[in-house]
């Protein structure tokens, strides 16, 4: 059984095309992260499914029903927001509870489903504080919570750690894992942040101006790319891109070398000058001049004393490196 | 900032600025309200005096309940500000909250359109709307000056408050909408409580030239069942001869129910601002 099935999606504002002939479908407890840059209509895709936008023209199916006309509360799915879009004006205990009140729920369900709910996110301290009286992680475990009595078939997260700073983030985008796993749902998730795509993800949808670049589990896309946006957008740091004559190759096309598949030494396939070095400790990035206009990267693991100035020579391995055609296509 | 603000020379002057534009503000009131309880001869030889043994008199106030319906004047200018403020409130919002959540065609023309209004002055059109009130019959009822309150007030209630709305998280109304929230509900529970700062401001706006106007009820409501406050005290101002007693006496009576409004209305300002800047 399909959780969503969209095909052929289109969306315009006007002139403006937001999103251009989606196709896309989301299996049972399948976890889907749509990643791209902003403004590719990540975003717009996510409100869509959720009925919160009318597609244009395309069908939206989930759990193999139509629902173009159907609003957005009798999907079956919940949605948590950037903005954790908490009511102000209710306690935690309140914010849970409405939807299922609205949706007509007995009583002692909907107690049971909070009271599981605030178990899985520990939140049964908080049921009477208003949400102004929480932190921000606080306030994101109550949206999520929200989402989770709804006890939906599919869950939708838009950017929900973008507000969250970096510790936290580790912390919550491992609990929505672990949720993921304790779930029996489906659930699709829209960043930016190609780590928490990579980490989450069984499969990720790279969008880019409102069309599908590609669609894959997160170690396909890292070394199957099928164009030059991908294998730029996935990865950290970015792929370098060199042109082919550099190395004896065909005029106008690319080659791609990960980072970490490149090593420094006296000589190699690439010589520069280093103008940049990044120690972290467990690795070490240095930015070497080529002649390009962008620096080629070289991820080293450990740590490497190279200095800025030095005149080194970059090799790689020939089977990992990915070529890529004029129009930016793999080859 | 914070050395300019505690140095105590500045604190003094500001102040010192601060309440000396009180007093300003405050001196007509307290002018008003000392003579209401003089005698008519102590109002003209010593207008700034306080009120002593001598002087002291109530006849003013006398007067104004002996003469007149008072209470009626009171009771129906309290009925078409209260009444004219709740419609401007209600639709406007309503209106706002239409033009800035929903896209549809001619939504910024419509915007334009409600806010003419605000440049072009209702009284321009006094004749038309005479003219429709004895059509419909609505003359001298309290109903024909809530409508045209309503509709003076409504485009700039309409202009503020969908300034305001704009700013109301795109995210909460749709997290309402994934609940179940009716539009209605959106609206009701999750936008008012928002913009009820702006909301207050609206009706401190709009309250005083409503409660004030003169030029209206003695239009289109001049009969003695329907006067209000503002025309009743009238009949104290003669062309030849002013009851000044009454006419203090009946200022002073009307300050009150509109300061209680504003008092009402400008802690739900201060209360709007202050949760906002604390959280």
């Amino acid at each position: 059984m399909t959780a969503l099935t969209l095909s052929n999606v289109c969306k315009s504002f006007g002139k403006v095309d937001v999103l251009k002939n989606i196709d896309l479908t989301v299996e049972e407890n399948e976890f889907v992260v749509f990643v791209g840059p902003s403004g590719c209509g990540k975003s717009t895709l996510l409100r869509v499914i959720a009925g919160l936008e009318d597609a244009t023209s395309g069908t939206v199916e989930i759990d193999g029903q139509q629902v173009n006309d159907v609003p957005p509360a009798k999907r079956g799915i919940a949605m948590v927001f950037q903005s954790y879009a908490l009511y102000p004006h209710l306690t935690v205990r309140g914010n849970m509870v409405l939807g299922l009140k609205q949706a007509g729920h007995p009583k002692d369900e909907i107690e049971r489903r909070i009271a599981e709910a605030s178990r899985m996110l520990s939140l049964e301290p908080y049921l009477d504080r208003r949400p102004a009286e929480l932190s921000g992680g606080q306030r994101q475990r109550v949206a999520i919570g929200r989402a989770i009595v709804r006890n939906p078939k599919l869950f939708l997260f838009d950017e929900p750690l973008s507000n969250l700073d970096a510790a936290l983030r580790l912390n919550t985008r491992v609990e929505i894992a672990n949720l993921h796993r304790q779930l029996d749902a489906s659930m699709i998730y829209v960043t930016h942040d190609q780590t928490e795509a990579m980490t989450l993800a069984d499969k990720i949808v790279v969008l880019r101006d409102g069309r599908v670049e590609q669609i894959g589990s997160p170690m396909e896309l890292y070394n199957d790319p099928a164009n030059r946006f991908v294998a730029e957008f996935i990865g950290s740091p970015a792929m370098n891109f060199v042109p082919a004559d550099m190395i004896g190759g065909n005029t106008g096309t690319f080659i791609g070398i990960r980072p970490e598949y490149a090593q420094l030494g006296q000589t190699g396939q690439l010589n520069g000058t280093v103008i940049h070095v990044e120690k972290l400790g467990a690795d070490t990035n240095a930015m070497i001049n080529i002649g390009t206009d962008k620096p080629f990267t070289v991820r080293a693991f450990g740590q490497h004393d190279v200095l800025p100035g030095a005149e080194v020579g970059i090799s790689f391995d020939q089977a990992k490196v990915l070529s890529f055609g004029e129009d930016g296509k793999r080859l | 900032m914070n050395k300019a603000r505690r140095n105590p020379f500045n604190i003094a002057a500001m102040h010192g600025a601060l309440i000396l534009y009180t007093l300003i503000a405050l001196f007509p009131v307290f002018v008003i309200v000392i003579n209401s309880f003089k005698s008519r001869k102590a109002i003209f030889r010593e207008p700034l005096a306080l009120p002593d043994a001598d002087t002291f008199s109530m006849i003013g106030y006398q007067t104004v309940m002996k003469q007149g319906d008072f209470f009626l004047y009171f009771q129906n200018s309290m009925i078409v500000t209260v009444a004219s403020l709740f419609f401007i409130l209600l639709f406007g919002a309503m209106a706002a909250f239409a033009l800035s959540e929903y896209r549809f065609k001619g939504n910024t023309l419509m915007g334009l359109y409600l806010a003419l209004g605000i440049m072009i002055p209702i009284r321009i059109g006094t004749v038309a709307i005479l003219d429709m009130m004895v059509a419909t019959g609505l003359v001298n009822s309290l109903m024909a000056l809530i409508l045209v309150y309503t509709a003076q007030g409504l485009p700039l209630a309409v202009f503020i408050l969908s300034e305001f709305m704009r700013q109301v998280s795109d995210d909460l109304k749709n997290a309402g909408r994934i609940d179940g929230l009716s539009e209605y509900t959106i609206f009701f529970r999750l936008v008012l409580p928002l913009v009820r700062p702006a909301m207050a401001t609206v009706a401190v706006f709009n309250m005083i030239p409503i409660w004030n106007d003169l030029w209206f009820p003695l239009i289109l409501a001049p009969a003695e069942e329907t006067k209000t406050l503002t025309l009743g005290s009238q009949v104290f101002i003669g062309q030849f001869v002013t009851d000044w007693n009454a006419v203090l006496s009946a200022l002073s009576m009307a300050i009150l129910p509109v300061m209680v409004l504003y008092v009402i209305f400008s802690r739900q300002l201060i209360r709007g601002i202050t949760s906002g800047a604390v959280k």
